[in-house]
């Protein structure tokens, strides 16, 4: 038990995981428990349904939508997560519900189970260009007027690909490709030794530092 | 306006008939900064506001990506600028969750001591433009020279006043320095004092209550459902506080109440906040004791003593070749991450703040989504404002407590 979650309820959290696997087997894809966190793996079609049983049911509760953002993995061929993170205030718990989707399809929209999922289905939208099938008002949020391109997908440069300018003769702001006099200076730091898969554990047979051991030893030597 | 009238319709009926739309922001000094919203008015209702923000958009997730674990963290204090070490106490305790370790008891301490005094820091800039929004003046000049007073604390641990970079994943970069714990206390002696003066001065002025009271009302249940955190729920009668709920650090050895409002409205957020402050001055208070009177606390380290995730100090560098490779590794490479995915929330100032960090196993992140409070809570500005006055709308601003910093990452 560390200092992050203290008083934390495990056998609640297990008895949950399988009062809702029972509840909802064919619709779950995978469910497990890691790092103290309950994910449930789901598929596109049955989020609006699993994300309504968990707030609407007795056991579960959740009636908070606390976040929803994507991940790219772009060597997949279902490129996108989506992840859903819920908190019930009665229960105490928190459980994360996840789904994968291709780059092209769209994703139900949870507009009408939460109503504020609204904006973060913008920003993913805006983000990684995930588009979510009925939502109200689809439009990008975060990045400027006409941008284009979707800036948290891995293959958007990190330097972006436009910049913005005031120009003299149009007297007005205008836009061009990004030209950087120095490029941007990535430093692979990462040791070709790999010894360290294991770093914490690695690191307590050694880490300890007591000078009082080693200047006897130097005597002793002598 | 409508300019495509025809030539029956006077300009009289034109303005009578049609809602006229108003842009507010991104320059207005009661937008908190850069928030642009298009209100549709009906004379001077509003019958729909669309917040555009973004305006501030510095990219910090995908900067955080391309970044080692301590590399990301000065970013954290650039989220909500107004509560740095908060923002990043939750990038530590979400990279703590991952790698797995304890943070000493000493450490844990000088954490919620200046998470404390952060939550003061925040509700003092609240209080003071909140209060200049709705037009008074002179308590916008007591709370930001109380805040000058903590930023001189916030200078004395990292030598910043504002972007610290003193929390590390594993603990603080260093300890207190000599002295700081007598002038802590002492200002929390003058600073209780103040409270109440503020307090004589704001709650009950007319003005204040025609401005606040039933001003952007909403119910428990609505509150639950737009996923409001922090004062903001607490203001609407949830008594859910982070620090009490899912104790992290030291807050479960802590004594201090979550005060609740009753109507939901904006009168009874400023009381919850006002309370806020008082309860963590105690917590101030109560840590300092701690830290400097319990021996457990007063003695311990305020890092990990494990040198693969935190530095070894400058004495052992010099005498010691295992240090020295240790203190190199771990500011060039930087520490590995084991893979997986984690969710840390902290109760912030402003409500819950959450980072979704997943790894993949190297130095750098894949991928950190940060919850922001104010997110949420401006998102809720159209259900908030509709059918409330012009004038009311930087009351509602004012009381969601949003600064843009975080809203737009």
């Amino acid at each position: 038990m560390t200092h992050i979650d203290k008083c934390f309820d495990m056998q609640k959290l297990v008895q949950l995981e399988k009062y809702i696997l029972k509840e909802n087997e064919s619709i779950i894809h995978e469910i497990s428990i890691k790092n103290r966190e309950l994910t449930i793996l789901c598929r596109k079609l049955h989020i609006e349904d699993i994300l309504r049983f968990l707030r609407d049911d007795k056991k579960c509760q959740f009636k908070m939508l606390i976040d929803i953002c994507g991940v790219d993995w772009p060597e997949r061929e279902k490129r996108f997560d989506v992840v859903y993170h819920l908190l019930s205030i009665s229960n105490n718990l928190r459980v994360r519900v996840k789904l994968n989707t291709k780059e092209n399809l769209a994703v139900p929209s949870v507009c009408s189970v939460f109503e504020c999922a609204n904006w973060f289905e913008r920003e993913a939208y805006d983000m990684f260009g995930i588009k979510f099938e009925g939502h109200p008002d689809l439009r990008r949020l975060l990045t400027d007027y006409d941008f284009d391109g979707f800036p948290l997908r891995k293959d958007f440069p990190l330097v972006g690909k436009t910049e913005v300018y005031y120009d003299e003769k149009l007297k007005c702001v205008a836009s061009k490709p990004v030209d950087m006099p120095q490029e941007y200076r990535h430093f692979d730091n990462v040791s070709p030794w790999h010894g360290l898969d294991d770093p914490i554990s690695l690191a307590e047979e050694d880490n300890v530092f007591d000078r009082g051991e080693f200047v006897e030893e130097e005597i002793v030597n002598e | 306006m409508n300019k495509t009238s025809t030539n029956n319709t006077s300009t009289k009926e034109m303005f009578l008939n049609e809602n006229m739309t108003v842009n507010f922001g991104p320059q207005h000094p009661a937008a908190h900064g850069v928030l642009r919203l298009i209100l549709e008015m009906d004379g001077e209702v509003v019958e729909r506001a669309d917040p555009h923000i973004g305006l501030l958009h510095r990219g910090t997730e995908k900067l955080i990506e391309n970044k080692t674990y301590i590399q990301a963290l000065p970013y954290f204090d650039r989220l909500d600028y107004v509560s740095m070490m908060c923002q990043e106490h939750v990038w530590c305790l979400s990279t703590e969750k991952l790698l797995g370790i304890t943070v000493p008891i000493r450490g844990q301490y000088i954490r919620v001591l200046f998470s404390e005094i952060t939550r003061i820091l925040n509700h003092l800039m609240w209080l003071g433009t909140h209060v200049l929004d709705v037009g008074a003046m002179s308590v916008f000049l007591y709370a930001f020279k109380e805040r000058e007073y903590l930023m001189d604390f916030y200078e004395e641990v990292s030598g910043a006043r504002m972007h610290a970079n003193y929390f590390r994943p594993g603990g603080v970069a260093r300890d207190l320095p000599a002295g700081l714990i007598e002038k802590i206390l002492a200002w929390n002696e003058k600073f209780r004092p103040q409270i109440e003066e503020w307090d004589k001065l704001v709650t009950n002025n007319r003005i204040w209550r025609q401005r606040t009271v039933d001003i952007g009302i909403v119910d428990s249940s609505d509150a639950i459902e737009m996923g409001f955190t922090g004062p903001m729920l607490r203001g609407s009668g949830v008594a859910w506080d982070l620090r009490k709920s899912q104790p992290y650090e030291c807050y479960d050895e802590l004594e201090f109440d979550i005060p609740v409002g009753k109507n939901g409205d904006s009168f009874d957020r400023y009381l919850v906040r006002m309370e806020e402050m008082r309860q963590s001055s105690s917590i101030i208070d109560q840590c300092l004791d701690k830290l400097a009177n319990d021996a457990e606390v007063r003695n311990g380290p305020v890092k990990v003593q494990n040198f693969k995730v935190s530095p070894p100090t400058r004495d052992d560098m010099k005498e010691n070749m295992e240090a020295l490779i240790h203190h190199f590794k771990y500011f060039t490479e930087g520490f590995h991450v084991p893979a997986g995915e984690v969710y840390a929330p902290i109760e912030a100032p402003k409500g819950e703040m959450g980072v979704y960090l997943v790894s993949t196993g190297g130095p750098k992140p894949y991928r950190a989504k940060i919850r922001a409070p104010g997110y949420v809570h401006l998102q809720a500005m159209d259900k908030m404002a509709k059918g409330h006055m012009l004038a009311d709308v930087t009351t509602i601003i004012g009381t969601m407590d949003i600064v843009f910093g975080e809203i737009d990452r």
